[in-house]
């Protein structure tokens, strides 16, 4: 190989690449704490709502369950203005991973409310809590407790999934890659390095998920 | 002007999502193989070995597929030769699918009790013959629902290729919108497309799930 490797021509951009770093971590944070109270209430209406609404939810999930993600951008960005409908790139970035991990979550906690015994609810309602409280108290706390490691690691997939948002010309870190490379050529480098970032950071949400779920979950 | 009508773009599309469909398959197999060689290496208790598959799988599932493509475009023609979309695809996929199927039928493997390997290392079998003729065929049982799960993720996956200029689906998708400028249809249309393709995949992975657990 005859090529040298020339990182030093990244540095006068590093402002561009932490601009970046901050918009894809907060994306990441804003969509994990809608889409997981959109996961809830989806969940929630599955197990509990009635019949017609369970089966809107269902056909929600099925639908961004299997279509790909980048596709569901599109949809948002470029389609949804014909219906008179127009977002920003910002919005539409934001808008595309709430409704992407609120499908996954709702599946994810539906199956951790499932696993939930049934005595436990009729307990909860036998000492006269309501509906709600039975939800929130009994219901939620124990499936929350069952599904937080996969409910985590779906978080980590989306954040590295949210790389796409660059495509509708969100400025997340990704598009700062793309910025760089078109601007100095070191297309190897950068890539090589925004890779690298992308790695710390899913090893930093795995970390900081873990402990986040020890705090909240202390055993009693 | 050139004028589409509702059909001209459905089998435009549905041209390209053979190249969706055969750009899957290779990823798939491909990535099975690899998946399984990296399967024996992470369990060989071979130290070097798994600190490798390690490093490997924590790369290709740590980093964005994006980003996996852009390096293989970009990465191997630093070595002077000449990378097409398709190569890059190909190869990218590979080696990402592989990641995730290995830590799945790691899982798998794990999964089978302790006495099975005692037992047939007592039997003076090799690691090979243990894994070939008692672990693998009662691992592969479990393994088969995950893996159809995720060939779903394997198809949306290829959705990804599009980005560094392979014509596919989604490819085919944003030219037809440049095109006709319908893109609520034509995305509409993208959208079904996957859909009929990955849903059945979906279903039969639950399907199977759901029997393995009326065995035990």
């Amino acid at each position: 190989m005859s090529y040298k490797l020339q990182f030093a021509e990244l540095l006068p951009y590093w402002s561009v690449l932490l601009y970046g770093l901050v918009f894809t971590i907060v994306l990441t944070i804003v969509s994990t704490v809608a889409g997981v109270a959109v996961g809830t209430a989806g969940a929630a209406a599955r197990t509990f709502g009635p019949g017609w609404l369970g089966r809107i939810v269902a056909v929600y999930v099925e639908l961004i369950r299997n279509t790909p993600f980048i596709v569901q951008l599109f949809f948002i960005f470029f389609g949804l203005p014909a219906l008179g409908l127009k977002l920003s790139e910002t919005t539409a970035a934001f808008l595309a991973m709430v409704i992407n991990l609120g499908a996954y979550s709702t599946e994810i906690i539906r199956a951790g409310i499932e696993a939930v015994p049934k005595g436990h609810i009729e307990a909860g309602l036998s000492l006269a809590m309501t509906k709600w409280e039975v939800l929130r108290h009994v219901v939620l706390n124990q499936a929350f407790r069952k599904i937080y490691p996969a409910l985590s690691s779906q978080i980590i997939i989306v954040m590295l999934g949210s790389a796409v948002v660059s495509q509708i010309s969100a400025e997340d870190l990704t598009y700062a890659a793309n910025y760089v490379a078109s601007r100095n050529f070191r297309n190897f480098e950068v890539y090589l390095l925004v890779a690298l970032a992308y790695l710390a950071l899913a090893m930093l949400t795995r970390s900081a998920l873990r402990a986040l779920g020890r705090v909240i979950f202390k055993a009693r | 002007m050139l004028q589409f009508s509702f059909w001209d773009i459905l089998s435009n599309l549905l041209v390209a999502t053979q190249w969706t469909i055969v750009l899957s398959l290779i990823a798939f197999f491909c990535g099975g193989i690899v998946g399984v060689i990296l399967l024996f290496m992470r369990t060989s208790r071979i130290a070097p070995l798994e600190w490798f598959t390690k490093i490997y799988i924590e790369f290709f599932q740590g980093t964005p597929l994006l980003m996996q493509l852009f390096l293989f475009f970009f990465g191997i023609a630093l070595f002077g030769v000449e990378v097409s979309p398709w190569m890059a695809a190909t190869l990218a996929l590979t080696f990402w699918t592989s990641a995730f199927l290995t830590e799945i039928w790691r899982g798998c493997v794990e999964s089978i009790p302790k006495g099975q390997w005692e037992a047939s290392s007592s039997l003076a079998l090799s690691y090979i013959e243990q894994m070939r003729y008692v672990i693998l065929p009662q691992a592969s049982r479990i393994a088969v629902a995950p893996t159809v799960g995720f060939s779903v993720q394997v198809i949306k996956g290829t959705a990804l290729a599009s980005i560094i200029g392979f014509v596919e689906l989604t490819k085919a998708g944003t030219m037809l919108n440049n095109a006709t400028f319908r893109p609520f249809l034509v995305y509409s249309l993208v959208a079904l497309i996957y859909f009929c393709l990955c849903f059945p995949l979906s279903w039969w992975a639950k399907k199977i799930e759901g029997r393995l657990n009326v065995a035990r």
